[in-house]
């Protein structure tokens, strides 16, 4: 456990040495920015492009609009990231149970390995904004049932699209880890198929499956929040940090306030990842 | 003695084994006895590796028939007729000690509780029973090696198959081992392949040595070995059969037999190879 403390203590202070830095930044750097011949190479540090640190938590606290009654900017933030989040998880979901589905049917048929791979690959390199029309137009279709394909759903779907890959080829590379050693003593112990599979391979596959869970939840953080901007998407942080971004051009530190939103959301979703990691832990240390 | 003293453990005949245009095996006769030790000795490439792996159903044979406790190889891989040791004990690290005894149990469903009894038995028997809840990262090589026989024992089988089984350890651990193998399967009477470089412990485990040559991987002698037998049949009779099996292994290597074997064994090998 005292590892574990020590990984937040060190979070916690790179995250003030972060703001420190941010600061210094402000307190020293020149208002304008610094150009060479022309070309700025730093940015302007002036209130406009970067708010104080406090000028952003400050707008945590104030009301979203200027009606009395109106929610805080940080109750919005915190009500949309938690939107976010819950399409973010049900999108890692939906792309790990497929990219598990994907990295046994490709251990299982190598024939299959090396049809899909490629393709497996190249379904990252199309961007994501290309895809997200797609999705809304086939959802517009589907009716499951009495049930109606909502813009949640298609947020959800975008998300497991780059949430799958990660999962896919780390889980491949895991479930092909064990020694040909110790494949061999299963096929003497005449282990089926499935039997190798839940004692040998799953289990090897853990070191491998953890650190993939880890970049799928983030890619997963990622892709909800573009997925929310550009189907349009209501009630997400992407929506919000749009909607505060174009709403405050005067004061962006209420958009700050909303990329704070999504970077908490992130750490979240991690931390989730983080939570199967400690129930793994016997596994964790064999890779070999 | 429980073992099958009396049957035949593997009966190879007119065995032959080809990868591609390589000959790693060709006209291989070998019988094995109920409960008795025979050793694989030769050359690298001489087929030895491979032959063990053919009565393990782990390579097919190009020609010739293999049985093993009366079946075919495949059928007595399927019913765990025998146990298999590695050079490399291959434990599984998200297990503990007794749940790698168990795995082979495991695997063909026996229920928890005898499994546990059956890991609790074989722990004891190779001396490890204070760590059976262990991870197989916290023990040396050759308790880890100990830990791969109990393992190969589990489903109490006729035969063991051992390829370099102490190839990894020290020459005094490998010593203390050879000692600890015969009193094991002195008590439970299973016959022993077993796949060597070392002549000395050829020699002293063996009842017999079969000397093998390369290109192609053929039998070109068969010695006999010192193996001590007196202690094992002590081992049931309230005697502390480790103690007797290892002083025995220590007279036995000290004799002038052995030292006839190991002469005999080294010109075969001399032999074999011109």
């Amino acid at each position: 456990m005292g590892g574990r403390w020590r990984t937040a203590s060190m979070a916690v202070a790179a995250f003030v040495l972060l703001v420190l830095a941010w600061e210094l930044a402000k307190l020293v750097l020149p208002a304008d920015g610094v150009s060479l011949g022309g070309t700025r190479v730093l940015p302007r540090t002036d209130d406009a492009a970067m708010p104080h640190v406090w000028t952003v938590i400050a707008q945590l606290g104030r009301p979203e609009v200027a009606v009395p009654g109106a929610r805080p900017v940080g109750l919005a933030v915190a009500a949309a990231a938690l939107f976010t989040l819950g399409l973010a998880l049900g999108g890692l979901l939906l792309g790990a149970v497929l990219g598990a589905v994907l990295a046994l049917v490709m251990l299982r048929f190598a024939l299959v390995e090396r049809a899909t791979l490629p393709y497996v690959v190249a379904s990252q390199t199309v961007p994501l904004i290309a895809i997200a029309p797609l999705v809304v137009g086939w959802g517009g279709r589907i009716a499951i049932g009495g049930w109606v394909w909502q813009p949640w759903a298609s947020v959800m779907v975008i998300s497991s699209y780059l949430a799958f890959f990660p999962v896919a080829v780390g889980m491949l590379r895991g479930l092909s880890s064990p020694a040909k050693a110790d494949v061999e003593l299963f096929h003497a112990m005449a282990a089926s198929w499935w039997t190798t599979l839940r004692r040998l391979r799953l289990p090897a596959s853990v070191p491998h499956l953890l650190p993939a869970l880890r970049l799928a939840a983030a890619a997963a953080v990622v892709g909800a929040i573009v997925a929310e901007i550009s189907t349009g998407t209501r009630g997400g942080i992407g929506r919000l940090i749009i909607e505060y971004a174009q709403s405050a051009t005067g004061d962006p530190s209420r958009m700050y306030a909303a990329i704070l939103g999504a970077a908490v959301l992130g750490l979240v979703a991690a931390g989730a990842v983080g939570l199967l990691d400690v129930g793994l832990r016997r596994y964790r240390g064999s890779v070999r | 003695m429980t073992g099958g003293a009396g049957t035949t453990a593997v009966r190879l005949s007119g065995l032959d084994k080809a990868f591609g245009p390589v000959e790693a095996l060709s006209g291989i006769d070998l019988e094995v006895a109920g409960g008795e030790f025979v050793s694989l000795i030769g050359p690298s490439g001489c087929g030895k590796s491979t032959l063990l792996r053919v009565v393990a159903d782990l390579e097919k044979p190009t020609a010739g028939t293999v049985e093993v406790g009366g079946k075919t190889a495949e059928r007595a891989r399927l019913d765990q007729d025998y146990g298999i040791a590695f050079q490399q004990a291959g434990l599984l690290e998200w297990r503990t000690v007794a749940e790698n005894v168990e795995l082979p149990l495991q695997v063909h469903g026996v229920a928890r509780a005898e499994r546990r009894k059956r890991a609790g038995e074989l722990l004891e028997l190779v001396g490890l029973a204070d760590f059976a809840g262990s991870r197989p990262g916290q023990l040396s090589g050759g308790m880890q090696q100990r830990v791969a026989i109990a393992r190969a024992l589990a489903p109490s089988p006729k035969l063991l198959l051992m390829d370099e089984p102490f190839g990894a350890l020290d020459e005094m651990t490998r010593e203390r081992m050879q000692a600890e193998l015969l009193r094991i399967i002195g008590e439970t009477g299973a016959a022993v392949l077993f796949v060597t470089h070392s002549i000395p412990e050829a020699a002293v485990l063996s009842d017999r040595v079969v000397v093998m040559s390369a290109r192609p991987g053929r039998i070109t002698d068969v010695i006999d070995g010192c193996r001590p037998r007196g202690g094992a049949a002590l081992a049931g009779q309230g005697v502390d059969g480790a103690e007797v099996v290892a002083d025995e292994v220590d007279d036995v290597r000290e004799s002038t037999a052995f030292f006839a074997s190991i002469t005999a064994v080294r010109e075969a090998l001399r032999k074999g190879h011109g």
